[in-house]
């Protein structure tokens, strides 16, 4: 069978039990919420509905496309799912999904699958959905602009999330595994843009009343939005200084106290006793340069949406 | 495809079988705990654990390699850890200098990535073991007994239910692109990434009506026989001595494994 693992499922004994506990805790909570707002809202014809998308977003990993010198795009669909679906039933759709992963083919592990589900579910549903909600009253090209800028941001912040996860466990170094993760996730991450926006048109075409205005503003409020441009501001914002700064970052995870989270004692003893060997070189600046320029460009697309919409209310 | 295309399963009588599925489930991931646990460097009780992995192996009926032979889907995770190697802590114990690059390996740095290849290596072939000894039915409904809310192991049945389904459904499309995209040796065939990123969208996009609206034909026959929107099983998994015996003595493994390794 052709399914082939994707580098964002971390497998036990990479994070420590603190730092697992922890993401535990937050992906408890809120698939909790999202199961009281689901069993609020919608019927037990839902039910059915959401197991089966689990298996379209299972299913549809499988789905690939030739990029160049036998390597391949792929498709995580977690930003889709919560477009598609609304964020609540999509966090608990990437939920099976990721369970099912760990469970049966062994794809992330069972202790740090608060983790996984925090990374593929929570973050690419508040990312997906916010950004597509902001502009789901404009025009066709900014929705799928948008769409493909927001599938991209998802799994680029899924990956940094989950680069500093295993440094705050101490099982990499900050300087080598923010900019290795966010290197391969920026191509990875185009690759899902391109499919989440044809896929997103093709539903647009064949079936609108899934996705026009009224359908997207029923699926969740407009906090969403706030949550989403916030995460992907966090996101833009410390995919750089991760990248370019490790130093200062992991200051400012010391002074706060985060360092004490991981097992490892090796930071608090011996501070800021680096070997640079890949902090200052061409790759991580390159890649924090790419991902700064995209980023900013997302979100001048986003804010501007916002204010215009916020000026065709005034007109109102 | 056949539906049983994805089952992890293996077909067998053994004591581990026959256990209930949530013994299984919360030794395994005690166990799991128990690895996460064990301070690095720990050798002993990480060589004990693997000798009680190999145990259950043995317990199982599938044979004592069999755990082993699929472990190493973990594997290409391994390169995260690498930059462990070169942890600042501890005694360096090489220089390597690769053009630009300086390595310094410490002993340190060693243990540490030792202990977490260890641990996950070990850890992957307990949820094995688990997948391997438990039909995917009976686990899930050892996670409605251990209050995972219905909901879930709801959507989590249905997904196993209908993965081949889809992966049917999957195959088909890759195979109508398969057959449109003729080529002829030495010329360029298809057109550019965007073209084919769009193709593959197109084929998404594709797929997402068609579970959709096989969610609403699933739905309706469903409710005509009597849905109300929980799942009913026949196996009633009633917790015997055995289990409890079971389940009280891979504790006590687990607590001795811990003690190894701290002492």
């Amino acid at each position: 069978m052709s399914y082939s693992p994707l580098p964002l499922h971390i497998p036990d004994g990479f994070l420590n039990l603190v730092i697992s506990l922890i993401f535990w805790g937050i992906t408890i909570i809120t698939v909790g919420i999202a199961i009281s707002k689901t069993n609020k809202s919608l019927g037990e014809k839902q039910v059915p509905l959401m197991g089966i998308m689990a298996a379209f977003i299972f299913a549809a990993q499988m789905l690939n496309f030739p990029v160049a010198g036998g390597t391949s795009g792929h498709f995580l669909g977690g930003a889709l799912a919560a477009i598609v679906l609304g964020p609540w039933a999509g966090i608990l759709v990437m939920t099976a999904v990721i369970a099912v992963q760990g469970l049966l083919f062994q794809d992330g592990g069972l202790l740090v699958m608060g983790a996984n589900i925090f990374n593929m579910g929570l973050l690419t549903a508040m990312i997906g959905f916010g950004l597509y909600r902001s502009v789901s009253g404009r025009n066709k090209r900014t929705r799928l602009v948008v769409a493909g800028v927001a599938a991209w941001l998802a799994v680029l912040a899924s990956a940094l999330v989950a680069s500093l996860q295993l440094w705050l466990s101490g099982t990499t170094r900050l300087e080598i595994v923010v900019p290795a993760m966010l290197g391969v996730h920026v191509l990875i991450g185009l690759g899902e843009a391109a499919i989440t926006v044809a896929a997103i048109s093709f539903i647009e075409q064949t079936r609108p009343d899934l996705l026009n205005e009224k359908a997207i503003s029923a699926k969740g409020g407009r906090g969403w939005v706030y949550a989403g441009v916030v995460i992907s501001l966090l996101a833009v914002l410390l995919s750089p200084l991760a990248s370019a700064n490790p130093d200062g970052l992991e200051r400012v995870a010391r002074d706060m106290g985060f360092l004490h989270l991981g097992q490892s004692a090796s930071y608090k003893i011996l501070p800021n006793y680096t070997i640079p060997f890949l902090g200052g070189t061409a790759l991580s600046t390159i890649v924090a340069g790419a991902v700064g320029a995209l980023v900013v460009l997302g979100l001048m697309i986003v804010i501007g949406g916002m204010l215009r919409r916020k000026k065709v209310h005034q007109h109102e | 495809m056949h539906a049983d295309a994805f089952d992890r399963f293996h077909e067998a009588d053994s004591r581990l079988h026959r256990l209930d599925p949530r013994v299984k489930v919360v030794v395994t991931t005690l166990f799991i705990l128990s690895n996460a646990l064990l301070p690095d460097g720990a050798w002993a009780a990480f060589g004990l654990s693997w000798i009680v992995l190999l145990w259950a192996n043995h317990l199982s009926s599938l044979g004592v390699e069999f755990t082993f032979k699929r472990s190493f889907i973990a594997l290409p995770f391994a390169l995260a850890a690498i930059s462990a190697i070169f942890s600042p802590l501890g005694n360096p114990l090489a220089d390597w200098s690769i053009g630009p690059l300086t390595l310094i390996p410490t002993d340190y740095g060693l243990i540490k990535f030792g202990s977490i290849m260890l641990r996950s290596w070990i850890s992957v072939q307990a949820a094995i073991l688990l997948v391997a000894t438990t039909r995917f039915p009976d686990m899930i409904h050892a996670f409605e007994h251990l209050h995972v809310p219905a909901i879930l192991t709801t959507i989590v049945s249905f997904l196993y239910r209908y993965l081949f389904v889809l992966t049917d459904e999957v195959m088909r499309l890759l195979r109508a692109r398969q057959s449109r995209s003729g080529s002829v040796a030495g010329l360029k065939s298809g057109r550019s990434v965007v073209w084919r990123a769009r193709v593959t969208g197109n084929m998404a996009g594709q797929l997402f009506l068609r579970s959709y609206e096989r969610s609403d034909r699933i739905y309706t026959a469903m409710q005509a026989r009597g849905y109300t929107g929980q799942l009913r099983t026949l196996n009633p998994h009633v917790m015997q001595s055995r289990d409890w015996v079971f389940a009280a003595l891979s504790i006590v493994i687990i607590l001795l494994l811990q003690l190894t390794g701290r002492f």
